[in-house]
């Protein structure tokens, strides 16, 4: 692409001010226009319902020892699915960390898959070929310096591609975030940083991770683009999401998007978000679910009422159940899954302790 | 030692589009030692690639590069400054084959010298492998000669998992071989026994195994003739042929540049007290730098392992009948 076409990410006056196209009550913003047809917008509808569903049903099967610790989505599903949304998942890949469920479903991971990783299955860490998503990350950040350079690497030999990497406003404060940027914006590597800020590092607010005004400013020192968006606005999220994407494409290099959302559940199943979350910050934010959202806004469409709604709800529940079935349905691993995969080959040593094992 | 270094970096990016160099100052500079030098020039700079001065994100991008399709072997100008990336080593590098059931694997190499003797600045020669002989899914390589050098670093190149390639910084410009023009490899994982002998077992690895052919020479001056190993493998580990070696004498030295404790000489020795236990003629003695961090240079010479102590720890374990 010529990169002069490239668009511009959009521009507020203030850069504190984050882009928004649909407002909490399911109108779009004044002068806004929609970058998504109904039926797309429809499509990313259902996946934040069934991310929602899946946070309550794992969050069930945790607390009765049916399922492992895991991070629920609740409240950011605007942000995952809209910036999942912007990529082509034929072309581009994901790196992720690990709260962004619905975007590896969008990029082909089974659901079962998910449920495998999370249930302590060896298999679950297994990304089907030809799916563009790189394992989940435990290591905060540590994913970045990947992105990077698998993007640099689709760059050098001349792939088209983009590469999205998701991580958090906590793991922005490690170093790998530093030295991951400070790279791309040397090779402008085809990258885009997909910060959500969801307000909590478990307990840690935002504030005790930077003393910058936004953690999208940080990008002009690394030499490109940053721009802040409503995390909760599917619309929005999806359309500074697809220019920075083209933009990569162009040639231009990354961006560091800041998602501003919250993270309306736990850090995760061991989580006790009562000990530091207050009930006003949470009903502020519960006014502004991105789920509500999007559903006001295709009603005011006609394309959502109470039959699609009941109809979705099926539809998604089926989904689940399937996956929780197909996840049951796999043997539980054996001493090999312990050796295998370590090295190409066997070694020496791992021969030898896998037939302590009787195998 | 370099030029062997240098030919098989060349001559294995002349064969294979794929491998590209990425490291600090490996340019127009040719690298800080010039294992480098020439390579630009002759592959151009998408391909010997300055990196900014982040050893986490050289290292965090390569497992990128290798997993897009490239086989990124990438210079860490001392061993010592890998532990700032430590994390993307051993947690990232070495795990992702594991971890991702053999979907993406790091096919990847980085190049460190280490050790000691050239009176190097602080934190220049620490002598850290064993920290890496914990990283399952990480081969972890120290060859001692020019032509192990240009063999296991072909092979390492070559090789589908992630290999660190300690090279020995003493050992640079003092430690001269033939070397073939022709392409080798020198298989990762099996030990090489460098002299044969029969009264005592040397066993070391990198810079530390001439120094063990010198206390050899010397003991053959005296009528003691030394088996000398060189492991060349720590991760993996060639059990076989190390308790073949101990086994063939019954009495062992290990000799390594790292502190005692921890260092890999322990792994050894175990390794030697319970697979062959009932050979041993004598207590596994081992010749170490002692506890205690790497000094500044005028304090090195009485850190790192001399001659003397070897001949002397070999004398002990032929004192026992």
């Amino acid at each position: 692409m010529d990169s002069s076409l490239a668009p511009q990410l959009p521009c507020h006056a203030d850069p504190m001010v984050p882009f928004r196209i649909l407002e909490s009550d399911g109108t779009l913003a004044a002068k806004a226009v929609s970058p998504m047809e109904d039926e797309q917008v429809f499509r990313a509808l259902r996946l934040m319902m069934l991310s929602r569903a899946f946070d309550a049903k794992g969050i069930s099967l945790q607390r009765q020892g049916r399922f492992g610790t895991f991070s629920p989505v609740h409240g950011q599903e605007a942000s995952v699915v809209g910036s999942a949304f912007a990529l082509d998942p034929s072309r581009d890949w994901i790196v992720p960390q690990y709260r962004e469920l619905p975007a590896l479903l969008h990029q082909g991971l089974p659901l079962e898959q998910f449920i495998l990783y999370f249930n302590g299955h060896p298999a679950g860490g297994r990304i089907p070929d030809g799916v563009r998503l790189l394992p989940i990350q435990i290591s905060l950040a540590a994913q970045l310096p990947h992105a990077v350079g698998l993007a640099w690497g689709l760059q050098l030999q001349e792939i088209d591609g983009v590469v999205l990497t998701y991580f958090g406003d906590g793991a922005s404060s490690e170093g790998d975030f530093h030295e991951a940027c400070n790279l791309a914006g040397v090779v402008k590597a085809p990258v885009v940083f997909f910060l959500q800020n969801n307000g909590w590092a478990i307990s840690t607010p935002r504030s005790r991770q930077s003393a910058a005004r936004t953690f999208a400013e940080r990008a002009t020192g690394y030499g490109f683009n940053g721009i802040v968006v409503d995390g909760n606005d599917l619309l929005a999220v999806y359309a500074v999401t697809a220019v920075a994407v083209e933009r990569a494409l162009a040639g231009l290099g990354p961006t560091l998007i800041e998602s501003q959302t919250y993270r309306l559940g736990a850090h995760n199943t061991a989580d006790d978000p009562t000990r530091y979350v207050s009930q006003e910050i949470l009903k502020t934010w519960s006014d502004r679910d991105p789920i509500l959202r999007v559903q006001r806004y295709l009603a005011s469409r006609g394309g959502w009422n109470d039959d699609t709604a009941s109809e979705v709800h099926d539809d998604i529940s089926r989904t689940i159940d399937r996956a929780l079935a197909a996840a049951r349905a796999v043997p539980p691993p054996t001493a090999k899954d312990l050796f295998e995969h370590t090295y190409a080959e066997l070694t020496q040593r791992q021969a030898r302790q896998l037939r302590e094992y009787g195998l | 030692m370099l030029e062997a270094i240098r030919d098989a970096l060349g001559s294995e990016m002349a064969a294979d589009d794929r491998v590209m160099l990425m490291g600090q100052d490996i340019g127009k500079f040719g690298g800080i030692f010039r294992a480098t030098d020439g390579l630009l020039a002759k592959f151009g700079d998408k391909r010997v690639i300055d990196m900014p001065l982040a050893e986490g994100a050289i290292i965090g991008s390569a497992l990128g590069l290798a997993i897009s399709g490239l086989r990124p072997v990438a210079e860490i100008q001392f061993l010592g400054f890998t532990q700032q990336a430590f994390h993307q080593i051993v947690q990232q590098v070495a795990r992702m084959r594991h971890r991702s059931r053999g979907r993406f694997v790091a096919s990847m190499v980085i190049r460190a010298p280490f050790g000691g003797g050239v009176r190097t600045p602080e934190l220049h020669s620490d002598a850290i492998e064993a920290q890496f002989a914990q990283a399952q899914g990480l081969k972890v390589i120290a060859p001692s000669n020019p032509y192990d050098a240009k063999g296991m670093l072909l092979s390492a190149i070559r090789d589908p998992d992630p290999v660190l390639f300690c090279e020995p910084l003493h050992g640079y410009r003092f430690i001269k071989g033939e070397v073939p023009s022709s392409d080798y490899t020198v298989d990762i994982g099996k030990a090489n026994v460098v002299r044969e002998g029969s009264d005592v077992t040397l066993i070391a690895w990198s810079a530390a195994v001439n120094l063990a052919l010198r206390a050899a020479e010397v003991l053959s001056m005296e009528g003691i003739s030394a088996n000398v190993v060189d492991i060349r493998s720590l991760l993996p580990l060639d059990v076989d042929s190390i308790v073949a070696a101990a086994e063939k004498t019954g009495r062992c030295v290990i000799i390594h540049e790292a502190s005692l404790t921890g260092g890999f000489g322990a792994e050894v020795a175990a390794t030697i007290s319970s697979d062959a236990f009932y050979s041993l003629r004598a207590p596994i003695e081992r010749v170490t730098a002692p506890d205690a961090p790497y000094p500044l240079a005028a304090a090195e010479q009485m850190f790192i392992p001399g001659v003397e102590r070897v001949l002397a720890a070999a004398r002990r374990t032929l004192e026992q009948q």
